[in-house]
């Protein structure tokens, strides 16, 4: 039995800004009057680290979305796409940022960062759809590369229960003015994108 | 009307709401954003809040504020806590004034501490209650009810969330901050404020006796909740409630729930569960607090119902989550469990630990360290970003805040005659450090103390302390010098230097190292995050041709170096702090002009 109406997880690198997404969607979720939920992180991991944040629309219960159970997967970063992948429903949807952040144990040359094909092939073995996209340069497009989160909202958009207008209101409430309308023009592109 | 909260978010409105007047806390993950949130959201309200020096001073600031008639809270995470045991163990005893709120958020699976232990055994220890949220809404309830029951009972009140209810969000229904008027007046009366044996005797039994009545309170408390259904039961606490709950509903079974949120835990209700069912799984994180009563309890009420939890079923040490307690009901129920994926990153994917950041003036101190200690030094490190240097080899010890002064101390008096050189932060310092470091002056213990001041508590997300000169709401105070009080505290040579030039970086150690009692070195360079957002405009470098591939720059281990076709190249993370080109010994790296 289903116990939330639409689970996703948004994964990146400390500094993408992962948190902004899900403080939109979950902003949005509560002018729409639907119970909301969800788990980010902080601390330790936030340097330069992996990072994960769980956001259930229609939700009473846990914050986090359970392995083998997101319906959407929003990446910032292809690796992370990956190691977040398993938490994708077979039936889910990949939304995947192309451009990579390298790690330091690949900047100093004791790993290698695989090519974009090899880090996408499993996560099309787990879920039915993957979706990359440039966000960085379609951002760089909208004004500012650095709404490429946004352009990653606006693609996500597409998937989840909410309306276009209730989510651009909460994108209001949390971009600073001056940088309100490239924002606004990144999420347009980033919707058309999928 | 609702918002989306943070659930220390919705922990701060709570305490707003309820009309609290002074908050004292120290910095630690995942319990910061309380005292951020209290500072953002008081708008004119003329609450006290402060950034203590270390949770001991923090509750017993708010014990003080709480004697005079006004509600206090003190904030800590759960290690926090054992630095104010003293106090919280005595508090017990005396009571309060007005309600006084313990707040300690545990972080089962150590996310982002050093170890994970569980503050409910602190308040059974201490016979103090507890709060145990399952989300943030309830954590906001509980915070306000908190003073209530203190108040009431004449006791200090623990609310503990987890990691996964601080720094969880959901819907929140909030309402105004309730206007507080600081007219607080300390009224005397030693026989509950003066813990000689002769009062201490009376108050323990009053303690004791509190127990029962308390109980009583607590078991309509409205986050205990009971649902009987089949002759199954389960038994949650805080949020593995809510993982129960989720579980029961994906597995659609008839099964009893008893979901718990308060310690004294109420029998009563524990008993009816009982006496219903012939099986009962308890689902607790960490500690088997729950289970442990329940086993007392079963013996007397029904000797032979099956209990399951620890024993197999529901781990001890890390974090729950729904699947976990929806295969662990599943295997009570003999159905089948549904698979845990795996990431199927490992092989392909390099991994993406935390490091330190590009520009980090840590690195530079421990390079220059390393360069004139040696490899063979023993190097006891503290608590802070720079524990993440430990790939550099010059963090041999963490233990709790301030204690590698005192590890460096007994490290030395047990024998040890190789080098001895501990580093830690500013705010460590001045939580913990300053007591070892008049220790190790006192007690001859012959070591290099290092201090990393960044001017700022970085790794909890830049909370000021008081070498910043700033109080918690951004007032200017007094800004106390590191310099002076090593010197008052006993050092023999105290030497501050700019870790980004590295050659004085290098001298000051050397001369640290020969000093033939106890030196400090005090590595001053500004966090480079809180530079950046301050406006630093950084120089930037790069590599000319006449680099040799040696890779000297590449094992510095700044993420703004990388290693191309054998050759070093600066990425745009490069922060300009130019200790990368002091190292490079075919002066390859240049500053762009």
């Amino acid at each position: 039995m289903r116990t939330s109406e639409c689970d996703m997880v948004i994964v990146g690198v400390g500094g993408q800004g992962v948190i902004l997404i899900s403080d939109v969607i979950g902003r949005a979720a509560v002018l729409a009057g639907k119970p909301v939920c969800g788990a980010e992180t902080h601390g330790m991991a936030q340097r330069g680290g992996s990072v994960i944040n769980h956001t259930r629309i229609g939700c009473r219960f846990s914050p986090m979305v359970a392995s083998g159970g997101a319906d959407v997967l929003v990446a910032l970063e292809p690796g992370e796409a990956l190691r977040y992948a398993h938490f994708l429903s077979p039936a889910g949807v990949a939304l995947v940022n192309t451009r990579p952040v390298l790690p330091t144990t690949v900047t100093a040359g004791l790993a290698e960062y695989p090519p974009l094909d090899e880090i996408l092939a499993p996560i099309k073995a787990q879920c039915g759809r993957v979706t990359t996209i440039d966000a960085i340069t379609l951002a760089s497009r909208a004004g500012t590369a650095q709404a490429m989160n946004v352009v990653m909202l606006g693609a996500l958009s597409r998937y989840i229960p909410l309306s276009e207008e209730t989510i651009l209101e909460a994108l209001t409430q949390v971009v600073p003015p001056r940088f309100l309308e490239a924002n606004k023009r990144a999420f347009a592109l980033g919707k058309a994108e999928v | 009307m609702r918002e989306y909260l943070l659930g220390n978010a919705a922990i701060a409105r709570g305490l707003l709401e309820a009309g609290v007047g002074v908050v004292a806390g120290y910095p630690g993950t995942p319990s910061s954003e309380i005292i951020e949130n209290i500072v953002d959201l008081k708008g004119e309200a003329t609450l006290h809040v402060e950034w203590s020096v270390n949770e001991k001073v923090a509750l017993e600031v708010a014990a003080g504020a709480s004697w005079t008639g006004c509600r206090a809270a003190a904030t800590m995470k759960h290690v926090g806590l054992n630095v104010a045991a003293d106090p919280f163990m005595t508090l017990a005893y005396l009571g309060v004034g007005a309600g006084l709120v313990v707040i300690s958020a545990d972080d089962p699976y150590c996310h982002s501490s050093q170890n994970e232990q569980d503050s409910r055994r602190y308040c059974q220890f201490a016979a103090i209650p507890c709060l145990d949220p399952k989300n943030p809404g309830e954590a906001k309830e509980m915070a306000a009810y908190a003073f209530e029951l203190s108040e009431r009972f004449n006791i200090p009140v623990m609310l503990r969330p987890t990691t996964r209810v601080s720094h969880a969000r959901s819907d929140v229904e909030v309402s105004d901050v309730r206007s507080v008027n600081r007219l607080g007046r300390f009224i005397k009366n030693p026989a509950r404020r003066v813990a000689l044996p002769v009062h201490a005797r009376p108050l323990h039994s009053e303690l004791l006796a509190k127990q029962a009545i308390l109980e009583e309170a607590l078991e309509s408390a409205p986050w205990n909740r009971l649902v009987l259904r089949g002759k199954v039961g389960v038994i949650a606490s805080g949020i593995a409630g809510l993982y129960a709950e989720e579980a029961i509903a994906d597995l659609d079974e008839e099964i009893s729930v008893l979901s718990l949120g308060t310690y004294p835990l109420p029998k009563k209700l524990i008993i009816r569960m009982l006496e219903h069912v012939s099986r009962v799984m308890v689902i607790e994180e960490l500690e088997p607090v729950v289970e442990e009563q329940v086993q007392i309890l079963a013996r007397t009420v029904n000797p032979n119902i099956e209990i399951l939890g620890k024993n197999g079923f529901i781990p001890r040490e890390g974090e729950l989550d729904f699947l976990l307690v929806r295969n662990a009901i599943a295997r009570m129920m003999a159905r089948p469990e549904r698979a845990t994926l795996a990431s199927a990153a490992s092989g392909i994917l390099p991994a993406r630990p935390p490091s330190l950041c590009p520009g980090c003036s840590h690195r530079a101190t421990y390079y220059a360290m390393k360069k004139v200690f040696g490899k063979k030094a023993i190097y006891p490190s503290d608590i802070g970003c720079y524990t993440m240097a430990v790939n550099m080899g010059t963090v041999d010890t963490c233990l709790c805040m301030g204690a590698s002064i005192t590890l460096a101390s007994g490290i030395r008096h047990g024998g040890e005659e190789e080098g001895i050189c501990c580093s830690l932060g500013d705010s460590t310092f001045l939580h913990g450090g300053m007591t070892g470091l008049l220790n190790a002056a006192y007690n001859k213990a012959r070591i290099t103390v290092t201090i990393l001041d960044n001017s700022t508590t970085a790794m909890t997300g830049h909370q000021p302390n008081p070498g910043t000169g700033m109080t918690a709401t951004g007032e200017s105070t007094v800004q106390v010098s590191l310099e002076d009080l090593a010197k008052a505290l006993g050092a023999g040579l105290v030497e501050t230097v700019d870790p980004y030039h590295l050659d004085e970086t290098i001298e000051s150690f050397a001369r640290a190292k020969e000093h033939p009692g106890l030196s400090v070195i005090i590595a001053r360079q500004p966090c480079v995050i809180k530079a950046r957002k301050k406006g630093a405009r950084p120089k930037s470098f790069r590599v000319n041709e006449d680099c040799v591939g040696c890779k000297n720059c590449v094992n510095f281990g700044c993420p703004a170096i990388e290693f191309d076709n054998d050759a070093a190249k600066i990425n745009m993370l490069c922060t300009g702090c130019g200790v990368c080109a002091a190292i490079c010994p075919a002066n390859a790296i240049l500053e762009a002009i």
